[in-house]
C-alpha cells in the first residue's frame, strides 16, 4: 500500500489528476522509464514459458509485442498487472517495475496496483449489467456511490473511448446489446473509468471486423497522449500502425526489441525477418 | 442389408426405445396421481386446509401439518441456505487444492447420498438430545438443513463454476478484490442456478418423512405451532398417520393430504423453473 501510495505522488495523486486537466497528468521524469522488466523467467510448473526477458518502456508510448502463438507475449503482458497471479503453478524470477518500483514486491496490493494498470482483453467482456454500470463498475468497488461523480466519469470515459456518441441515449441498456466492436470500447472504457496510467491490451481487434478494428487503432492512436500502451497483436500491420515501439518474441525470448519503422524494415535478426516476412509463425 | 441400413434401424430402435422408457415413468406417475386424485379432491376443502386434527375422519383438518411444514421449510432454508452457499464458496473460489480440500470435496459428494434416516439419528443425538432442543421445530430444522446441505453445496459449485473467467478476470483487472468479484459478478451471474439448486433441496427436505420421524415428530401435536422451540408435525407424518388408521375415512383424508403436499412441491418446483428462466434472460452470454 505504502510503496504504491508513493508511486502515485510521483506520477501525481488521484485527486490531483481528477482537479487537473489532461496535460497535467502523469509529470515524470523523462529519463526514468514507466515499465521495466530485468532478467525475467517466468515458469508455468517445470515449463519455462519466458527466458531472460530485460526491456524498458517509456511513458506515453506505444508498445507492440509480437510473436508466433506460444511464444509467450501474452503471459508477459499480464505480468504487469499481475494477472498471472490467479495461475497455481505460476512463478516468477527477476524484477519487473513501474516508475521504478518492483510490483510483486510483499508490500504491494495488487488491488491498488490494477487501479495503475488497466487491461483490455482478447475478446470483448463486458459484464452482464448496464453500459452505465459497466464503466462504473470500478469507481464503485473503491467506494465511489456519488452519483454527479459517477455520471462524470462515466461521460469522460466513453468519449475517451470514442463510444459516448453511439450509446449516450441508452445508458441503461444492457451491454450485451451492444455489437462486438462497440463492447470493446466499452471495456475500454471500463478500463479508463477508474483512471490509470498504464493500459494493457491483449489482442484487442483479434475478435472484431476490419471496420470496428480501424476504430480501436484509432483509438489507441489519441490514448497514446495520456497512457502508457502496451498491446499484444497478431496483427503484424496492426504493430506497426499503432505502435511506436516493437518487441519479437520467440519460444519465450526476446529476439528483438526497437523501434517499430526500425524492426519492420530493418531488422536486424534473421528470425525477426523471417516472422515478419511471413516465413513462419 | 448393407451398414448405412443397419445404421437406420439401430436408430430407429434407440428412438422407440427411449420413448418406452420415457412413457413408463409418465404412466406410472399419471396413474398414482390420478388415483390419489380421485379419492382424495373431493376431501379438499377450506374447512380440510383450515381445521386442526381430530379424531373424527370428517372434522379432522391438515392445518398443523401444513403449518408445521411451512415453519420448518422456512427455517430450513435460513439454516442451510448461508452455509451451504458459503461452503460452496469457500471450496470454489478461495481454498487451495490439497489434499484436505479433496477429501473434503469427495466427502460432501457422498454425503448427498447417505440414506436420510442416518441424518435423523445424527439430528436425535445432537440436536434433541445434547443440545436439547426436544422434538422442536428448531431440532427439526437442523437436521433437515444438514440433509440437504450437501445438495445445496454441489449445486451451488456447479452454478459458479459455470460464471466465464473472462467475467472473473475483467473485475480483477479494475481492481476489485476477490469477494468484490464473488458478491458482483460471480453471485448475481450464478445466482438463478443457485436459487434452482437451494429450492429443489428445499422441495426434498418438505417430503422427508423418516428424519422427522426419528426425531419425534410424529407425536400427536394438536396445534399450530407458534414458535421455533414448539412441537411440530409435518404434511408426510400426517399423510402416514392417517393411511394407518383403520378408517377408510382417514384414507380419503391421507390422499387429500398428498394433493395439498404435492402441490406444495410443484409449486416450488414451478418457482425454481421460472427462476430460472427470468435469470437466464437478464444473464445472457
Amino acid at each position: 500500500m505504502e510503496e504504491i501510495i508513493e508511486i502515485e505522488k510521483t506520477v501525481t495523486s488521484e485527486k490531483h489528476r481528477a482537479e487537473q486537466p489532461a496535460d497535467a497528468k502523469h509529470t515524470e521524469n523523462p529519463v526514468r522509464p514507466k515499465l521495466e522488466t530485468r532478467g525475467v523467467n517466468v515458469f508455468y510448473g517445470d515449463n519455462q514459458v519466458i527466458t531472460d526477458v530485460s526491456i524498458t518502456m517509456k511513458e506515453k508510448s506505444v508498445t507492440a509485442l509480437i510473436g508466433p502463438s506460444g511464444c509467450g507475449k501474452s503471459t508477459f503482458l499480464r505480468l504487469f498487472n499481475r494477472m498471472n497471479d490467479y495461475i497455481k503453478v505460476f512463478r516468477k524470477e527477476g524484477d519487473i517495475c513501474i516508475d521504478g518500483k518492483d510490483i510483486y514486491s510483499p508490500s504491494v496490493h495488487v488491488e491498488d496496483l490494477r487501479k495503475m494498470v488497466g487491461m483490455v482483453f482478447q475478446k470483448p467482456n463486458p459484464f452482464p449489467k448496464t453500459i452505465y454500470e459497466n464503466v462504473a463498475y470500478g469507481l464503485r468497488i473503491q467506494g465511489v456511490n456519488d452519483k454527479n461523480i459517477l455520471d462524470e466519469a462515466v461521460e469522460q470515459s466513453l468519449k475517451s473511448a470514442a463510444l459516448w456518441n453511439e450509446v449516450r441515449s441508452n445508458l441503461k441498456k444492457s451491454a450485451l446489446a451492444l455489437s462486438g466492436g462497440q463492447q470493446q470500447r466499452l471495456c475500454i472504457a471500463r478500463a479508463l473509468a477508474v483512471n490509470p496510467s498504464i493500459l494493457l491490451m491483449d489482442e484487442p481487434a483479434s475478435a472484431l471486423d476490419p471496420i470496428a478494428t480501424a476504430k480501436i487503432e484509432e483509438l489507441i492512436h489519441r490514448l497514446k497522449e495520456d497512457y502508457t500502451i502496451v498491446i499484444v497483436t497478431h496483427n503484424m500491420q496492426q504493430a506497426g500502425r499503432v505502435s511506436d515501439m516493437t518487441a519479437f518474441f520467440y519460444l519465450g525470448k526476446l529476439i528483438e526489441y526497437t523501434e517499430t519503422k526500425k524492426l519492420f524494415t530493418s531488422p536486424e535478426n534473421e528470425m525477426t525477418e523471417n516472422y515478419i516476412t511471413g516465413r513462419f509463425g | 442389408m448393407n451398414s448405412r441400413q443397419k445404421n437406420r434401424i439401430k436408430d430407429r430402435a434407440f428412438k422407440y426405445l427411449g420413448i418406452f422408457s420415457t412413457s413408463i415413468g409418465l404412466i406410472l406417475l399419471t396413474v398414482f396421481i390420478g388415483s390419489i386424485i380421485k379419492d382424495g379432491i373431493g376431501r379438499i376443502d377450506w374447512d380440510f386446509l383450515t381445521n386442526l386434527p381430530s379424531r373424527k375422519a370428517e372434522k379432522a383438518g391438515i392445518l398443523t401439518a401444513l403449518a408445521g411444514s411451512v415453519w420448518l421449510l422456512v427455517m430450513t432454508a435460513i439454516v442451510s441456505i448461508p452455509l451451504g452457499v458459503a461452503a460452496a464458496i469457500h471450496l470454489e473460489e478461495y481454498s487451495r487444492k490439497t489434499r484436505w480440500s479433496s477429501f473434503l470435496e469427495i466427502n460432501i459428494t457422498n454425503l448427498a447420498g447417505v440414506p436420510s434416516v442416518i441424518y435423523g439419528i445424527l439430528g436425535l443425538q445432537i440436536f434433541v438430545r445434547t443440545m436439547r432442543f426436544g422434538g422442536s421445530l428448531l431440532a427439526g430444522a437442523f437436521t433437515l438443513a444438514l440433509l440437504i446441505l450437501p445438495i445445496i453445496i454441489v449445486t451451488t459449485r456447479e452454478a459458479i463454476k459455470a460464471v466465464p473467467s473472462s467475467i472473473k478476470e475483467a473485475s480483477y483487472g479494475l481492481g476489485a478484490t476477490k469477494w468484490q468479484t464473488i458478491r458482483h459478478q460471480v453471485l448475481p451471474a450464478a445466482g438463478g442456478s443457485i436459487a434452482t439448486g437451494i429450492i429443489l433441496a428445499l422441495s426434498r427436505a418438505i417430503g422427508e418423512t423418516a428424519p422427522v420421524i426419528i426425531i419425534g415428530a410424529l407425536a400427536y401435536v394438536a396445534f399450530v405451532p407458534q414458535s421455533p422451540t414448539d412441537e411440530f408435525t409435518v404434511l408426510p407424518i400426517q399423510i402416514f398417520n392417517w393411511v394407518s388408521r383403520p378408517d377408510h375415512a382417514f384414507v380419503v383424508n391421507a390422499a387429500a393430504g398428498i394433493i395439498v403436499l404435492l402441490a406444495v412441491t410443484f409449486m416450488m418446483n414451478g418457482i425454481a423453473v421460472y427462476l430460472r428462466h427470468r435469470w437466464q434472460n437478464k444473464v445472457n452470454w
